[in-house]
């Protein structure tokens, strides 16, 4: 299944792009989308995740056409 | 209209405080909060700064704030208007205005607004030092 992965701040930058589209396996979880990622681990953490704009945990199960976003620490204000 | 917005521009307080007042009645306590951009931060003195958000997650936790807000305090109108891209500094990047029956409301809902906008809203922000460096700053700097 197709998901569409956003990336913010810091994340962006290291990755040099904002969005990528991962291939995932059906019944993926959020915490599962890690291993697709062009930022090794210890660059992405803390990190809080929205799927279609609504925090979810890592755990969540992720459905074909699902956007996900990659949240770091936010600093609004 | 809108009561909660993101804006690429710089943030007019009379405008929005005159948005706020027709929206008001006659509530007899109002509370303006503006949050400025800050020349120096973490013991550095501070340039430029940049922010970025997830615009459409943004706009939908700031009403999520809003709704809980008017949940908690009744018959109070809130604004919360956050400012993205570059902001010069002394500009506002935040504009919080609530009016409500009494002062205690107001102020209570003005507070727990912009500290839940701070804790919850997927905006991030990029400092720019005189030195030359740069860093994404964390919630609580």
């Amino acid at each position: 299944m197709k998901i569409r992965v956003l990336l913010f701040a810091g994340l962006r930058e290291k990755a040099g792009k904002a969005e990528i589209v991962l291939d995932l396996a059906e019944g993926s979880r959020v915490a599962d989308l890690k291993a697709g990622l062009p930022v090794e681990e210890g660059s992405w953490r803390p990190l809080a995740f929205a799927v279609n704009q609504a925090y979810v945990t890592a755990e969540t199960r992720l459905r074909d056409g699902d956007e996900v976003a990659l949240i770091p620490p936010v600093a609004g204000g | 209209m809108t009561m909660v917005r993101l804006t690429g521009q710089a943030i007019d307080s009379g405008a929005l405080h005159r948005e706020l007042l027709e929206e008001s009645g006659s509530l007899g306590g109002i509370v303006l909060f503006e949050g400025r951009v800050r020349d120096h931060s973490r013991g550095k003195a501070v340039t430029s700064l940049l922010y970025e958000c997830y615009q459409p997650m943004a706009l939908k936790v700031m009403e999520e704030i809003r709704q809980e807000a008017l949940a908690k305090w009744k018959g109070v109108r809130i604004m919360a208007v956050h400012r993205y891209g570059p902001v010069p500094l002394g500009e506002a990047a935040v504009w919080i205005g609530v009016a409500a029956p009494h002062r205690d409301e107001a102020f209570q809902a003005c507070r727990f607004t912009i500290g839940e906008i701070k804790g919850r809203v997927p905006i991030w922000k990029k400092e720019e030092y005189a030195d030359g460096t740069r860093a994404w700053v964390h919630q609580g700097c």
